[in-house]
């Protein structure tokens, strides 16, 4: 067993060098809230994280009911926070939207989610 | 060149030295399986579990056992790992001497032959074997034979529902099918029969109900919680123990992190021939691609 065990830790004891600060990029909260109901059309979307993400690698986008992606501003990290994601929406009717968006951490590690949100007047 | 152009070209060369963007341990689309404890996880993936400290329900001879076990898995590709694990066991036999020593050891390599995103599915096949003479034979009833295993792993979330059933799509399902060769038919007079091993973990994620179908104001830590139920069973198939079964079912509580995660489960004999009464077990395990995301995170060939 020691023979086994041994190369284990060593490799464990080469691996602690390169310890990152970094790991995955999961979805802390968003505005409009996931699953909510506003009552006013929201004019961006706005999703925090709980890592920093690489503008190039990430991105999100807009569908309606019926499944179609609907045209909006590219999204864009905030300068002030390179922890949140902004999708920038042209002018919405009441209705159920779906929003679908992936990320790459700073560390590389890609992740991907989608919420949905309603607009009722 | 313009500035902007300048400013392109250089954002290009600059990514262009990242990795492409890592796949993670345990996710498939918007899904995140945790490292299941009782069953086997249906993915490859750069982990350890470091320790997991048991409690058994007395055995059907009233004798009572604790264990601390370690496994490490490492990807050797993107679709190929490995598994090794052990344990040192406490044994207290009823009437007896108590007596310590590693266990049988086990290894695994499997291969992650499908992904689906939208679906949340996953499935793998392996090859589990548990080593002769690897663990104290005479004391503590370790193998002096080895044991080939082919198995197949599945998981599958229910996020792909539709909307209108939210308060569903935070379960999923992962479970294991594997078949036991022993290499010996009998040990001491005793019998070797071929198993038919099978497991489920029933889980329902709270990070997969905050992230993805509503915010209902879940804040650390009970937004990282999997409550879950696993069962695992083991049906004997031939030498004259054919239909005798033996198998737990274990409910608890998954907390998952950015770098670790931390199991806890009771554990509850589901037949007869399991034991009696009621055992428990924590679990420290820690997702090596997070920590070491450069060196030992990585799948040693490929990416």
């Amino acid at each position: 067993m020691k023979r086994i065990l041994m190369p284990v830790v060593l490799l464990l004891a080469m691996g602690f060098p390169a310890v990152a600060a970094f790991a995955h990029a999961f979805l802390d909260h968003a505005v409009p809230a996931v699953g909510s109901t506003v009552t006013t059309a929201p004019k961006e979307v706005q999703i925090f994280y709980t890592q920093a993400i690489e503008p190039a690698f990430s991105a999100a986008t807009l569908s309606g009911s019926d499944g179609q992606t609907i045209a909006t501003g590219p999204a864009t990290i905030d300068p002030q926070n390179p922890m949140e994601l902004v999708l920038k929406l042209p002018p919405l009717a009441p209705g159920h939207y779906k929003v679908k968006w992936h990320v790459v951490s700073v560390d590389t590690h890609r992740t991907e989610g989608a919420f949905s949100f309603d607009i009722q007047p | 060149m313009t500035s902007k152009s300048c400013a392109a070209l250089a954002a290009c060369a600059a990514l262009s030295l990242l990795p492409s963007a890592a796949q993670a341990h345990g996710f498939v689309g918007d899904r995140f399986f945790p490292a299941t404890v009782l069953t086997d996880d249906p993915f490859v993936a750069d982990e350890m579990s470091l320790p997991t400290f048991t409690i058994d329900p007395s055995g059907p001879d009233h004798s009572r056992e604790f264990d601390l076990e370690t496994d490490i898995s490492k990807t050797l590709t993107r679709d190929i790992g490995i598994t090794i694990s052990d344990q040192w066991e406490h044994l207290r036999p009823k009437g007896s001497p108590a007596a310590t020593g590693l266990g049988t050891l086990d290894t695994e390599l499997d291969w992650q032959f499908f992904k689906n995103a939208p679906h949340e599915a996953t499935m793998m096949l392996g090859l589990n074997t548990s080593w002769a003479h690897t663990g104290r034979v005479q004391a503590l009833g370790a193998d002096d034979f080895t044991t080939l295993s082919p198995l197949l792993d599945f998981g599958k979330g229910f996020g792909d529902l539709p909307d209108n059933l939210p308060w569903i799509r935070p379960f999923a399902i992962t479970g294991n099918l594997s078949f036991g060769f022993p290499t010996k038919t009998e040990s001491a007079g005793t019998p070797n029969p071929n198993n038919f091993n099978y497991g489920f973990a029933f889980e329902y994620s709270l990070p997969y109900l905050e992230q993805n179908v509503k915010d209902i104001g879940l804040r650390p830590p009970f937004s990282q919680m999997i409550p879950l139920v696993e069962v695992s069973y083991s049906t004997a198939l031939n030498h004259g123990q054919g239909g005798q079964t033996i198998g737990t079912v274990q409910p608890g509580i998954i907390w998952s992190g950015q770098y670790f995660q931390i199991s806890a489960e009771a554990i509850i004999p589901a037949t007869r021939q399991t034991g009696n009464g009621y055992g428990g077990l924590v679990q420290l395990h820690f997702y090596l691609d997070d920590i070491f995301p450069n060196s030992f995170g990585k799948p040693l060939f490929g990416d």
